[in-house]
């Protein structure tokens, strides 16, 4: 018995380090090699694949076509920027101030119909997008809202408003209730409740519940591409980089193009990964 | 969770009495009405956005309806043509068996690497938590860019994949990952035709989305009490033992309820197919399907009766998870 654990475990530990490596690899390579690829001039990667850049060949020629407009020869990615800033930061403000009171009203609260809606936010969080895009792709056609950046918040909104629900009431749970009852006592009514009281406590769940909503509003691409192919000029960046690739622009500009796609949201991840990680794992322990 | 089916029984037979006099009933009308007002908002915006529109959908795919004149939308001749059209289209079982395999080697290997993941992650050491960021690198980055960077990788003519296979393995000659639909391939004498461009697709979904399968295992593996495990290891069970008799049935809650997640999202996944390959090559997935019908045919009805179809699988999946018990904590709350 004991060699055989010792073999298992012998065995186990390898496969453990051997699969860790596999999978950073895996994770992070793609990532280093859009960088990499970006700043290397289109004949060397042609010429040489897998070759190591020298110091000499790097230049930032790849990202000058990509952001530059249209009449300097470039791409007019920056311009994008704007649109998905708007979108993004739109999506979050509304939907965390919506979630917030959704969120707070599903935990604290006793109303009719509770359960009908907590289970109905589940299902929507399940939704086919595709299937929802059909009739909205008609009534934006029909009331002229397509290509408009309103139109996509509002789309955004309802496919995140749901799941943010569900991150910030966890965390509302765990505020003791009778910091609210004392409250109510002194004499706060239910907004200053919120205001005063829940608000602040719950700041790393909304903080963690925004940056969700932004990788959601700022990576989308189905919606953007049904309703705002045909104006142009509010197309979002990852709508503009696809098109790009669309009309077979070089590789080295497409990876250029990615990683200032990429990076906004990259770095933001890596700025507030915990509580992200604590946000949408929140309700994983009960299983 | 625990404390609110209780303390709201509790709260309502104080309430109740019928006095109408007493403070209860009318705080706790104030309350319902705090509670519908505070709801109302997201409510109404899922309504409009979500439920409308479904309903809508179910009408519009019994009308012929085309996007270039939209003026008949309310025009109400209903038809089941589109329904005929749609199964009695000649690629429809094609489609069918290449969505069910996508979606559900899709969800086998996203799950399966996040536990593996997770289980390797399980133990504190040096460098834990800088892996974990990393590993959910895949997920964070957005579609576009994920798409663009595999789609070069993977080119035939200077992705570093086929010209590493080619000068460094030996390949005959490089391999289309996203554009051939089958590649033969010789193993052990054996020659078999692999559905290459689908099998690329299925990777990338996995590698896109274990991460958060990595996540939600990891979270309950460390809300696990370790002190069964122990007494399993003084007792002599060995590493497999304690994870197939200990570990694996308070991870299979988890485990089923990302398994519907996954198949359910991946099974309406229209990005990274249309993405990697526009679905080509064998890659023709439902989604992408739809999409083909409301832009390419403009054809409206059609596009709401596959994706009405498509909601009927999804609900059913739904409905026997939640039949079976899984579901019932998470519908609860």
């Amino acid at each position: 018995m004991a060699s055989r654990e010792v073999v298992e475990t012998r065995v186990l530990g390898v496969a453990r380090v051997v699969w860790l490596a596999f999978v950073l690899v895996a994770c992070v390579l793609p990532l280093f090699y859009m960088l990499l690829l970006s700043v290397r001039p289109l004949q060397a990667v042609l010429s040489d694949p897998l070759g190591v850049p020298s110091f000499g060949e790097l230049n930032l020629e790849a990202y000058r076509r990509v952001v530059a407009s249209p009449d300097d020869g470039g791409y007019g990615l920056l311009s994008f920027f704007g649109n998905s800033l708007i979108v993004a930061l739109g999506s979050v403000v509304l939907t965390v101030l919506l979630s917030v009171l959704g969120a707070y009203a599903a935990t604290r609260l006793r109303f009719p119909g509770k359960n009908a809606v907590n289970v109905s936010f589940f299902a929507v969080y399940m939704f086919p997008g595709i299937v929802m895009a059909i009739p909205l792709f008609v009534l934006f056609s029909r009331l002229g809202l397509r290509g408009e950046l309103p139109a996509l918040i509002i789309i955004y909104l309802a496919s995140t408003v749901p799941v943010s629900v569900y991150m910030l009431r966890n965390y509302f749970r765990s505020i003791p209730k009778g910091l609210e009852d004392a409250a109510m006592v002194d004499g706060c009514n239910r907004a200053q409740v919120i205001t005063r009281i829940v608000l602040p406590l719950a700041m790393p769940s909304i903080a963690a519940t925004s940056l969700y909503v932004f990788m959601i509003a700022w990576n989308e691409y189905l919606f953007a591409l049904l309703f705002l192919l045909e104006s142009r000029d509010n197309w979002t960046v990852s709508l503009g980089l696809a098109q790009l690739d669309d009309i077979s622009v070089s590789a080295t500009v497409l990876m250029a193009g990615s990683v200032l796609l990429t990076l906004p949201v990259v770095a933001l991840f890596f700025a507030a990964e915990r509580l992200l990680v604590e946000g949408l794992t929140a309700g994983a322990e009960k299983g | 969770m625990a404390s609110g089916p209780l303390a709201r029984r509790g709260r309502v037979r104080r309430g109740r009495p019928g006095h109408p006099g007493r403070p209860g009933p009318s705080l706790r009308a104030r309350e319902s009405r705090a509670g519908l007002v505070l709801v109302s908002p997201t409510v109404l915006i899922v309504l409009l956005v979500v439920v409308l529109p479904f309903l809508w959908t179910i009408v519009m795919s019994f009308q012929r309806l085309r996007l270039i004149d939209l003026q008949n939308v309310f025009d109400i001749t209903l038809t089941l043509r589109n329904f005929e059209t749609v199964l009695g289209s000649a690629d429809l079982w094609e489609m069918v068996r290449t969505t069910l395999i996508y979606s559900i080697g899709g969800t086998v290997l996203s799950v399966g690497a996040g536990l593996a993941t997770a289980l390797a992650l399980r133990q504190r050491f040096p460098g834990r938590f800088l892996i974990r960021a990393f590993v959910l690198v895949p997920y964070v980055i957005p579609v576009v860019s994920a798409a663009l960077v595999w789609r070069t990788l993977l080119n035939p003519q200077f992705g570093p994949v086929n010209v590493f296979g080619v000068e460094v393995l030996g390949w005959d000659q490089p391999i289309g990952f996203l554009s051939e639909r089958f590649h033969r391939l010789e193993l052990f004498g054996v020659g078999f035709d692999a559905p290459v461009a689908l099998l690329t697709v299925i990777v990338f979904e996995a590698w896109k989305t274990f991460p958060l399968a990595f996540l939600f295992i990891l979270a309950r593996l460390q809300g696990m009490p370790r002190d069964l495990e122990e007494a399993a290891r003084v007792d002599g069970a060995t590493p497999l033992q304690r994870f197939r008799y200990v570990v694996a049935p308070q991870l299979s809650g988890v485990i089923a309820l990302l398994v519907l997640l996954r198949f359910i999202w991946t099974f309406q996944n229209f990005n990274d197919v249309y993405l990697l390959t526009r679905g080509a090559a064998g890659t023709e997935v439902v989604a992408v399907q739809v999409y083909t019908y409301l832009v390419s045919r403009n054809d409206v009805g059609g596009a709401a009766a596959l994706g009405l179809l498509m909601s009927v699988v999804l609900i059913t999946a739904f409905a026997v998870y939640y039949r079976y018990g899984v579901l019932k904590q998470e519908a609860e709350v």
